[in-house]
């Protein structure tokens, strides 16, 4: 009531704090969006590459057995990400069409205006909706089993535990969603105004559609990779992938244990 | 010049015709048709229809030349200036006229702008603030404002209120108690004129909420269909960076 009473003397600065906070989640989440895209296609150069970056970061560097890593690292990352989805989700939300009229009146809007800064904002609605559900489960999983991430776990995952339904939609939906969001963060601030914001906008726009491209074909390539390993070692599913380089050498006594 | 133009093309005009004021009255698209002159405007041939075709067709001007803000309407799904747009924009010369949304209809193509422009001059308290203006000594001269600045501020004071940006503004349109972007300029432009004393504080007080800047989604209507290219963009932008950094 107090609180009520001195908002009528002096305006609450949470307002303020929300869109700041929506922004900066949005900023963090869309930009590891880009980094995973570009990790985990690690795979397009070969099955050591992505084995390679997923060991590394686990930090395996600061292990003496180049096969032995630290998953808790993983599980602490996807914990930060998840929090700042969850986050990014509650603040986002206040902005969706809270019920069927102001949703009709949105969507009649659009046909009449065929505006497309107004359509993609109704492609991150959607996409946002979607990743509530699909990106909630991604996260928990990989939360919950930060050790399966290598080019046969990661492939067994994509075919034997039937999860490439839903990553294919979670990557759509997440390169859409970030790369528009991005778009919207550098309009929505003035980042990039210069001295011609009119144009520089332009510049912005085709620069997000580039993005967009890239991210979804490489994307695309990427999912067809694991799909493929993923079919070629349904018989396998479980086996991890060992480097040629170590097992073509002496064993390590560890490396042996580890496979035994 | 294409040929189909210089010897008249045919136009077809199809216009919602409403008059709340009419018991029963209700909605319909009517389809008019007339022969397309040269330099002809959407305005132009509005007055052609009305003496032509049908004089109760209601719809608003002024000036005919893009000053007064009177003639803003769809123009083919977009918001525009009547008196702005030649016919010769649209090569299929079929042209769909809608009265702007998010105003109170009058009739077929006339809404009421004023009104919403009048609140928002209100809300935003659109003059300028001095506690000292009492005091203010008439006969002394006026303290000479910097031509730059000057020039700053009649940039922004080019907004004729014609309702575009309202009408093109997604966010406006879902919800109602928005400010949109003619209330936004009227704000940065009080905020730059250095004879009113409103703080960013004070200016918080009006613009710092959902209903104000932290409501806008960038959709960027406005900075899309504003026939006088007023810089929305940029001074949304500035208003959101400094409304954010008020303590």
């Amino acid at each position: 009531m107090e609180q009520l009473l001195s908002e009528q003397v002096k305006k609450s600065r949470t307002p303020a704090r929300l869109d700041f906070y929506q922004s900066a989640t949005g900023l963090i989440l869309g930009l590891f969006m880009w980094a995973h895209m570009l990790l985990v296609s690690s795979i397009l150069l070969g099955n050591e590459s992505m084995y390679w970056v997923a060991k590394s970061l686990e930090a395996s560097f600061l292990s003496k057995d180049p096969t032995h890593g630290y998953p808790i690292l993983v599980t602490f990352a996807v914990l930060g990400v998840f929090f700042l989805f969850i986050v990014h989700a509650g603040l986002a939300v206040r902005k969706f069409p809270s019920s069927w009229k102001q949703h009709r009146v949105f969507r009649s809007h659009m046909k009449m205006m065929k505006h497309k800064d107004t359509n993609i904002w109704y492609t991150q609605v959607v996409t946002g909706f979607i990743m509530f559900f699909f990106g909630s489960v991604h996260l928990y999983i990989m939360m919950t089993h930060p050790d399966k991430i290598g080019p046969y776990a990661s492939s067994d995952r994509f075919v034997s535990d039937w999860m490439w339904p839903l990553y294919l939609i979670l990557l759509l939906a997440v390169e859409a969603h970030g790369t528009i969001g991005l778009y919207r963060l550098a309009v929505k601030w003035g980042w990039f105004d210069g001295k011609n914001p009119v144009s520089n906008r332009k510049k912005l726009k085709f620069l997000k559609n580039l993005l967009a491209i890239f991210f979804i074909v490489l994307g695309l390539f990427t999912f067809a990779a694991y799909v493929k390993i993923g079919i070629e070692h349904r018989d396998k599913q479980g086996e991890r992938y060992i480097p040629s380089s170590l097992t073509s050498q002496a064993k390590p006594e560890a490396l042996i244990n580890y496979q035994s | 010049m294409r040929q189909e133009q210089q010897n008249g093309r045919k136009l077809k005009f199809h216009i919602l015709r409403f008059n709340p004021q009419i018991e029963g009255d209700k909605p319909k698209m009517v389809t008019y048709e007339l022969t397309e002159a040269l330099g002809m405007t959407v305005f132009i041939a509005l007055n052609q229809i009305r003496e032509q075709h049908d004089p109760s067709l209601q719809f608003d001007f002024v000036c005919r030349a893009g000053i007064c803000g009177s003639c803003a309407m769809v123009i083919n799904g977009k918001p525009d200036l009547a008196c702005r747009t030649l016919t010769s924009k649209f090569p299929k010369g079929e042209i769909t006229l809608l009265p702007l949304p998010a105003f109170e209809l009058i009739g077929d193509l006339s809404v009421n702008t004023g009104k919403v422009m009048r609140a928002v001059s209100e809300r935003i308290e659109g003059w300028i603030h001095d506690k000292n203006m009492g005091e203010i000594d008439l006969t002394k001269m006026e303290v000479t404002m910097d031509p730059d600045l000057a020039d700053n501020i009649y940039e922004l004071e080019r907004c004729v209120e014609c309702g575009c940006c309202l009408a093109a503004c997604g966010t406006k349109r879902m919800r109602d108690d928005f400010l949109g972007a003619v209330g936004f300029m009227k704000v940065a432009r009080f905020l730059m004129d250095t004879r009113d004393k409103r703080t960013e504080e004070d200016m918080y007080e009006i613009i710092g909420d959902d209903d104000g800047i932290f409501g806008c989604m960038s959709l960027m209507g406005c900075e899309d269909f504003c026939p006088k290219d007023l810089p929305h963009q940029h001074q949304i932008a500035y208003l959101r960076r400094k409304m954010v950094t008020v303590k």
